[in-house]
């Protein structure tokens, strides 16, 4: 590994230590300044959160697998439910997505770095910190959090013990650590897009990818202030004894629930629309085709996000909430269905007719298309108050999102791993092991959370440590699905570590795909295109046109192809 | 696809018609399977609430079946040739695709959202829907102004009190056929009334007291679980709802006002007193479960339920 042959010349010559160059592994635990280094710092933590929190999850599906509570107390199945959320969205999803992010975003638009180096290496670190935070809670008297990751008052404010240092204070700080990491990172991703595009590059021909990370992180600018404050006046509740959700205080418990849900359903589309933005990148290279209606797509996501800020209250149906505010957030609900159609139809359009290649990513991507449409007309359902009524807090809700957050969001991100493994290591991956990483994915994702549905339909409410015995079969099942997902990431994880220790060299573009990320070698220098930005003559995706991306095309292409 | 020869023309258009029709039956068939995955409808919001969503699950059947076969057809018939690293015809959009697959949608759930508040209309009038927002005045065992049933819920149990009869329980009793009134309170946290076999849920949130109308409509025993975690014994925080005839009701009621207080049924304080003891371990630390109501009927929740 000490050789420096055939290493690009220009990441021995970088200033500080970039991916690709030999002996470097001590920068992934620096304060690294490089989009690059903080991306793959992201995803890697985040994927050692997604071994944690899959570790609790197995256990409460081992406490699921019978009826009775006998595997662990029920006290222990709570904090176990409660910190398997808690860790998978904050410490892996959002993390995760992060990183991409951070690979992507400054590649695809011919930047050299993120606007603000330094506000992204401590957003950054801040995860890490935050996720001590949360671990440690496991370690004080009374043990952690154990009210769910919506954390509802006053359950959320009952502290046994009295302690002033206990388990849903370290939540909850660990909560506000992880808003302000994502503010941070929010404010970095908006300006870097709105203002560090290559030269030519409009709006009108940024990748889909970059369109979606725009308007998620719009989503994270304008909800977050609103979890924060309804954590931060949760937290004067459980500190200091103020009454703003204690009703014998005169406090209102139904008005967290509000400040929680205006960021936190929000937050669904934070974590679906770059993955949405995968899919978009991903079909038309292995389909051949251009995007189908590209202005339509990136015109939908900023649909998407101004109606993503008015269905709030559909987690409230049965809080208590007026009959003609049930249905005018039905109404806004149903309403998000038309702009994610257009995206859908968009796929479907793209892949008709097309050239595919069912690799290991695209494998990825077809199968988180199925498992969000599916999760898509449950989400009809959810949204239209009667129906909701009835499966409102039951095991349909838990298949539901599980759907998105598994079956779409987390199949996504594995697709775009795949597909840009080689790009920012430099290897390719083995397709033998990614499909068979699929293979468990797909069948392990539906027979977990396919039977949580009929569950919901019966009656089984979630968050149960233990049920009546009608309910075992589909238990069972769900189960076995349970541990079938823990064996996946076996072969995922191989996969990563062998072909990025010894994967056969990766040229600069392997799919013969188009975008400025592509033009770049594999790994990409330190500053990317450094002085040398392309100037970008036409939009994305012009598969089969024969339209050059940029200018000089050929020169840059046969440049790589030496070096 | 614009290569097609003319004379494909008319096959495929009949093939994709029948597929259309297949589909579509499919659909129909999937939408009247609800009620075998549906507990038993034993309240008069039941048949409306399982009537939407029937109707939900043919259309989401349309939807999701007519996704997955364009996604099969691609992957079986549209594969690149293993060495063919050619490109397809550049499609790269239609603006009359786009309206059509944006304004079907719109007008599909439009219509559903239109069907749904009708519904919803229904359901008012009948009167589960209805709320009031003034915090809990009536002090315990004075005149219920919104119904004839209060129901306590506690960390972690439900106790039922008839004022009128004055009657105590932790079994609700319930005559068939009658819109019932059930006055909802929380001595503490959060819970939630569910019935699955009312189709009904509720929260019932501390300092406010909330009016639940019920009809039920067929008469057996159902459960009623906690639906808004609660804590510790959340789950275990369950009831049996009977449904009877007005007579076996007004019986039921009578008797039950002779007999002697007794506690009630709480599983979570049998499960914290075997803790206690050492019978049973125990984990992290927690709130202590309320004493068991003091009521005249403790009931069962452990017989067969119907749903």
């Amino acid at each position: 590994m000490t050789s420096t042959a055939g290493v690009d010349s220009r990441i021995l010559k970088a200033p500080h230590p970039v991916p690709g160059a030999p002996d470097n592994w001590k920068r992934f635990f620096s304060f690294n300044t490089d989009a690059k280094v903080i991306g793959i710092q992201y995803i890697v933590t985040a994927l050692l959160f997604l071994l944690v929190g899959g570790l609790l999850a197995m256990i409460m599906r081992g406490e699921l697998i019978t009826p009775e509570a006998d595997l662990v107390d029920r006290t222990v199945y709570n904090g176990l439910y409660t910190m398997h959320g808690t860790i998978m969205l904050f410490l892996f999803i959002f993390p995760v997505l992060n990183g991409l992010n951070n690979l992507l975003i400054p590649c695809m638009i011919g930047a050299p770095d993120m606007a603000f180096p330094k506000l992204n290496a401590a957003a950054f670190w801040m995860v890490p910190v935050f996720g001590v935070i949360l671990m440690a809670s496991f370690l004080v008297p009374g043990g952690p959090a154990s009210s769910g990751w919506w954390s509802y008052p006053p359950v959320s404010l009952q502290n046994p013990l009295g302690h002033l240092i206990n388990g849903e204070a370290l939540w909850i700080l660990a909560v506000a650590l992880s808003g302000i990491s994502s503010i941070m990172g929010a404010v970095n991703f908006v300006t870097t897009i709105l203002r560090m595009r290559a030269p030519g590059m409009t709006l009108g021909r940024m990748p889909i990818f970059c369109w979606t990370a725009l308007s998620a992180q719009t989503i994270q600018l304008i909800g977050l202030p609103a979890l924060t404050g309804g954590a931060v006046m949760l937290l004067f509740d459980l500190a200091v004894g103020t009454s703003f959700y204690r009703p014998e205080g005169g406090g209102d418990p139904v008005l967290y629930q509000h400040f929680f849900w205006f960021y936190s359903h929000p937050a669904v589309y934070v974590i679906i629309l770059p993955v949405f933005g995968v899919f978009s990148e991903l079909f038309p290279v292995y389909a051949r085709k251009p995007l189908f209606g590209y202005p339509f797509v990136a015109g939908a996501s900023l649909v998407i996000v101004g109606l993503s800020l008015i269905v709030w209250v559909h987690h409230m149906f049965p809080s208590g909430v007026p009959q003609w505010m049930r249905d005018v957030f039905m109404v806004t609900t149903m309403l998000i269905a038309v702009p994610t159609g257009i995206k859908v139809f968009a796929w479907l359009a793209t892949l008709w007719g097309g050239k595919l290649r069912l690799n290991t990513a695209m494998l990825f991507a077809l199968g988180g298309l199925f498992n969000f449409v599916f999760a898509g007309v449950t989400g009809i359902m959810l949204a239209t108050v009667p129906v909701d009524i009835h499966v409102n807090n039951t095991y349909f809700v838990v298949g539901h999102f599980h759907y998105v957050i598994y079956g779409a969001a987390t199949m996504g991100v594995y697709a775009a791993i795949y597909h840009w493994f080689p790009k920012f290591t430099g290897h390719m991956y083995y397709e033998g092991l990614g499909k068979l990483h699929f293979l468990l994915t797909f069948v392990g994702t539906n027979l977990n959370f396919f039977p949580m549905h009929p569950l919901g339909l019966m009656g089984m409410p979630r968050r149960v440590s233990s049920y009546d015995p009608e309910f075992a079969f589909w238990n069972v099942i769900a189960s076995l699905g349970a541990f079938l997902l823990g064996v996946s990431i076996i072969p995922f994880l191989l996969n990563l570590v062998s072909s990025w220790v010894r994967g056969p060299k990766s040229p600069a573009n392997p799919w013969n795909a188009i975008g400025l990320e592509w033009l770049l070698p594999s790994p990409p220098p330190a500053e990317n295109f450094e002085e040398h930005v392309p100037t970008v003559i036409s939009g994305p995706y012009g598969y089969g046109t024969g339209r050059p991306l940029v200018e000089h095309q050929d020169e840059i292409e046969r440049a790589l192809l030496q070096a | 696809m614009t290569s097609t020869p003319q004379r494909f023309f008319w096959p495929r258009l009949i093939g994709l018609a029948l597929w259309l029709v297949l589909l579509t039956l499919l659909s129909l068939w999937m939408g009247a399977q609800v009620p075998r995955w549906l507990p038993v409808s034993a309240s008069s919001a039941a048949p409306l609430v399982d009537g939407l969503f029937g109707f939900e699950t043919a259309v989401a059947t349309f939807v999701f079946v007519g996704v997955v076969s364009v996604m099969v057809w691609v992957m079986l018939f549209n594969r690149a040739e293993k060495y063919d690293i050619s490109d397809a015809e550049p499609i790269e959009g239609n603006t009359t695709l786009e309206i059509i697959w944006t304004v079907i949608p719109l007008v599909l759930v439009m219509g559903i959202a239109a069907y749904t508040i009708q519904v919803n209309r229904e359901i008012g009038l009948i009167g589960p829907m209805d709320h009031s927002h003034a915090p809990a005045s009536s002090a315990a065992g004075a005149s219920v102004p919104g119904g004839e049933v209060q129901v306590i819920a506690r960390q972690w149990s439900w106790e039922f009190r008839y004022p009128v009869a004055g009657v105590s329980s932790t079994e609700l009793h319930m005559p068939i056929d009658r819109r019932l009134g059930l006055q909802l309170e929380s001595k503490d946290v959060i819970h939630g009334f569910y019935v699955p076999a009312f189709r009904l849920k509720q929260q019932v949130i501390p300092g406010r007291s909330i009016t639940l109308f019920i009809t039920p409509t067929r008469e057996g025993r159902y459960r009623l679980r906690d639906s808004e975690y609660s804590g510790t014994w959340f789950a275990a925080n369950q009831a049996d709802v009977v449904v009877e005839s007005e007579e076996a009701y007004q019986d039921w009621l009578r008797r039950a006002s002779r007999l002697p207080l007794q506690p009630g049924l709480s599983e979570a304080s049998r499960e914290y007193a075997q803790q206690l003891s050492g019978e049973r371990g125990s984990g992290y630390a927690t709130i202590a479960p309320a004493p068991p109501p003091l009521v005249n009927v403790p009931g069962s929740n452990t017989l067969p339920h119907d749903g």
